[in-house]
């Protein structure tokens, strides 16, 4: 009975989501490029065209590059929200409200509207957004060209690498807008965490002796271990696949120094029309992705189980 | 709009030959959303729906230069046999990618019975013609190789325009002493970079040698004239903004005008974009063959085609009468900035730009564009777009030949 139950559930998912996976699949084993569908098997062709090519490259340090300093930023920033927040602040539902609102909106509208605070003008006399305000703030010497900035720091160009090995500068102001949008939802995670923990086990450890700070750092942060594991987990899996917040605020650009695998995938197949080398892109990111989830999933199950 | 009252009386003849369509709906897939380009569409809807009453126009309309988006919701639609009745395609080798898919529908006998072959230039014919069949009418033709630049920023620092590569660096040279920006160079709609590039290849090669770039092998690209032409490009944009990416090709020319920088090299749209904004040409800005292009013509075209199997073929075939009508030409051309691909244009309704244009078109050698399909296939497009994008960033050279070089078989796809 309970079977039937979710029977209806497991078939849709089978379909639309493990049927679609295995389709994909099967694409990026095959030659189909322009519009008429071309299933000539190439075996992996797909693949080492893609892993050498230095645009693919350049998408793959931006991944490394924006997830890092994404993920970090969007913790540390949320645990200090949420510290705060829980601090009995006067007005603690109003200032939770505030930092969770950004989450509300869709990336695509983060990305618009941080593309015009970031769009650099002429620097550093005609400046606008951003710079416009660092010089009336008589702080034109902190003027940059944010979205426009091809520079990557360092510049190491090794001879077995096909791209500029760094930080691209122009992932800056990206990096900025995504944890703007996403570290009120890191804080109330934490929040609940932080909500969970009984007052009775922080009065235990300062009868024993312990102050403020390591009551923090011994009975609180342990004990949200489980919150920022998973919020690594779920930020780690938007910035592995983040499109949205790219396309409409860098569209890539400048060259491809914020170009990310969802996004060539996306050029890959609809504007090029080589609809293998895109699948192939699709199932590198199902993979990476997977990395990160799988263990998660399985330490967590193991631990239901016991 | 003040078109269409004159067009009603030819709608009964135009709609008989086209078959009379009472009722019923049509789609049309286009990328003209901004300022001249909606406005002219829109002026030959009106002709569209005085000649066919009753019939309701869905105009699908995706923005994004070049048409990079609407493409992307178009393959999707094809892929899942929902084609829009008609959709607009570059004329020329662009639309052999959706022949080989067997996606559009031949227009040969069309043409005949509309007078279409008669009409339009040979050459434009000839270009059409895939495998034997003409698949797509072509509504206007645009000159990508145009250099529009700001008369008073001229005259005050006593310069004048250049008409060859060695004058362009010499007069950036001195703009750039007195504080402005020579060349305005935009970069998010990622055609920017390649579109110019065209020119400096046309400057390059030749109009002889410049079809030969893009025929589907890398001969040319391995000729010295090719990293020369590279090489051109980056000192070209060493004297442009150093906000590229940032900014659409618009904003580069709303700076022209602004005074902030002197010229910048874009597609005859370009008048269209100046129009709207309420500007006039020869006195708030002008125009010339891109440096080093004078008497070359780099055009392409927009086109509409029939799709195969469209859910309204009797209105599709209503709305191709209308887009290659003397009526629909002469009512979208003015507006959206263009000339039209027809012969027996009305001169007078075009302004002195378009009718420079037109006058240009039958007289000048043409090149076929490459940033706007009439000389690639949309697989072969993307690099080419993307590897010059990245070359406005990086000025990596070395990087831009073997991308380009690589690249050249791309475009039989």
């Amino acid at each position: 009975m309970a079977f039937l139950m979710i029977l209806p559930s497991i078939i849709a998912i089978a379909i639309f989501v493990y049927g679609f996976i295995g389709w994909t699949a099967f694409v990026s084993l095959t030659a189909w490029t322009g519009i008429k569908p071309d299933f000539t098997f190439v075996g992996l062709d797909n693949y080492v065209t893609v892993f050498g090519n230095g645009r693919f490259q350049t998408n793959m340090r931006n991944t490394v590059v924006f997830t890092a300093f994404f993920l970090v930023t969007c913790l540390v920033l949320g645990m200090l929200l949420a510290v705060m927040v829980d601090s009995r602040v006067k007005g603690e539902p109003f200032f939770r409200s505030v930092y969770l609102f950004p989450m509300a909106i869709s990336f695509i509208v983060t990305g618009v509207a941080w593309r015009w605070i970031f769009t650099p003008g002429s620097v550093p006399n005609d400046p606008t957004g951003v710079n416009l305000l660092l010089q009336r703030a008589g702080l034109g010497f902190l003027q940059s060209n944010w979205i426009a900035d091809n520079r990557v720091i360092p510049d190491w160009y090794p001879d077995w690498s096909k791209t500029k090995l760094g930080v691209p500068m122009a992932m800056v102001p990206v990096i900025i807008a995504a944890v703007w949008q996403m570290s009120g939802f890191t804080m109330a995670m934490y929040l609940a965490g932080l909500r969970g923990i009984s007052e009775e086990i922080k009065e235990a450890a300062r009868v024993d002796g312990c102050d403020e700070l390591g009551v923090f750092r011994y009975v609180t942060l342990p004990l949200l271990r489980p919150v920022t594991l998973s919020a690594v987990v779920i930020l780690g899996h938007i910035s592995m696949k983040i499109f949205d917040l790219v396309v409409s605020m860098t569209n890539g650009g400048p060259g491809n120094a914020t170009e990310v695998p969802g996004l060539y995938m996306y050029t890959q197949v609809f504007s090029a029309n080589k609809i293998a080398q895109g699948a192939a892109v699709a199932m590198i990111m199902l993979v990476l992705v997977a990395l990160l989830i799988v263990p998660y999933l399985r330490s967590s199950v193991s631990k239901e189980v016991e | 709009m003040t078109e269409a009252p004159a067009a009603t009386t030819e709608a009964a003849g135009t709609a008989a030959a086209g078959g009379s369509t009472a009722g019923g709906k049509l789609e049309i897939f286009s990328w003209w959303t901004n300022g001249g380009e909606s406005d002219g569409l829109n002026a030959m809807f009106d002709i569209y729906k005085t000649q066919n009453a009753g019939v309701e126009v869905i105009n699908a309309t995706v923005a994004g230069g070049a048409g990079t988006n609407a493409k992307a919701v178009l393959q999707t639609r094809l892929a899942g046999n929902q084609p829009p009745d008609s959709w607009q395609v570059h004329a020329g080798r662009e639309a052999l990618s959706y022949v080989n898919a067997d996606q559009l529908e031949p227009l040969t006998g069309f043409f005949k019975e509309q007078g279409l072959d008669k009409a339009m230039p040979q050459f434009l014919l000839d270009q059409l013609t895939i495998n034997g069949e003409i698949y797509t009418v072509p509504v206007n033709v645009h000159r990508s190789n145009v250099m529009w630049y700001n008369i008073k920023v001229f005259n005050d620092n006593g310069l004048k325009p250049p008409t060859t590569m060695d004058e362009f660096f010499t007069v950036a040279e001195a703009l750039k002493g007195k504080g402005i920006t020579p060349l305005a160079v935009g970069g998010s709609n990622k055609f920017e970079a390649s579109h110019l590039f065209e020119s400096v290849l046309l400057a390059t090669f030749g109009p002889d040698d410049y079809p030969k770039l893009f025929d589907g092998t890398d001969t040319l690209w391995k000729d010295p004239r090719a990293a020369e032409a590279i090489s051109t490009l980056g000192k070209m944009l060493s004297y442009s903004n150093s906000d590229r990416s940032a900014i659409g090709w618009s904003d580069a020319a709303q700076q022209v005008v602004d005074g902030k920088a002197a010229m910048t090299i874009m597609g005859d749209w370009t008048h269209g974009f100046l129009l709207s904004k309420g500007l006039k040409p020869n006195v708030d800005y002008g125009y010339m063959a891109a440096p080093g292009t004078t008497g070359s013509f780099i055009w392409l075209s927009d086109s509409f085609g029939l799709a195969k199997g469209a859910p309204d073929k009797e209105q599709a075939l209503a709305w191709l009468a209308v887009c290659g009508s003397k009526d629909g030409q002469d009512a979208f051309n003015p507006k959206k900035g263009s000339i039209p691909a027809r012969t027996d244009a009305d001169l007078t309704k075009y302004d002195e730009y378009l009718q420079s244009a037109i006058k240009d078109f039958g007289s000048l050698k043409l090149a076929p564009s490459a940033a706007h399909g009439a000389a690639t296939t949309n697989t072969y497009q993307e690099t080419y777009h993307n590897s010059l994008e990245q070359f406005s960033s990086d000025l990596d050279e070395k990087t831009l030949l073997q991308t380009l070089t690589d690249a050249a078989a791309d475009n039989t796809k």
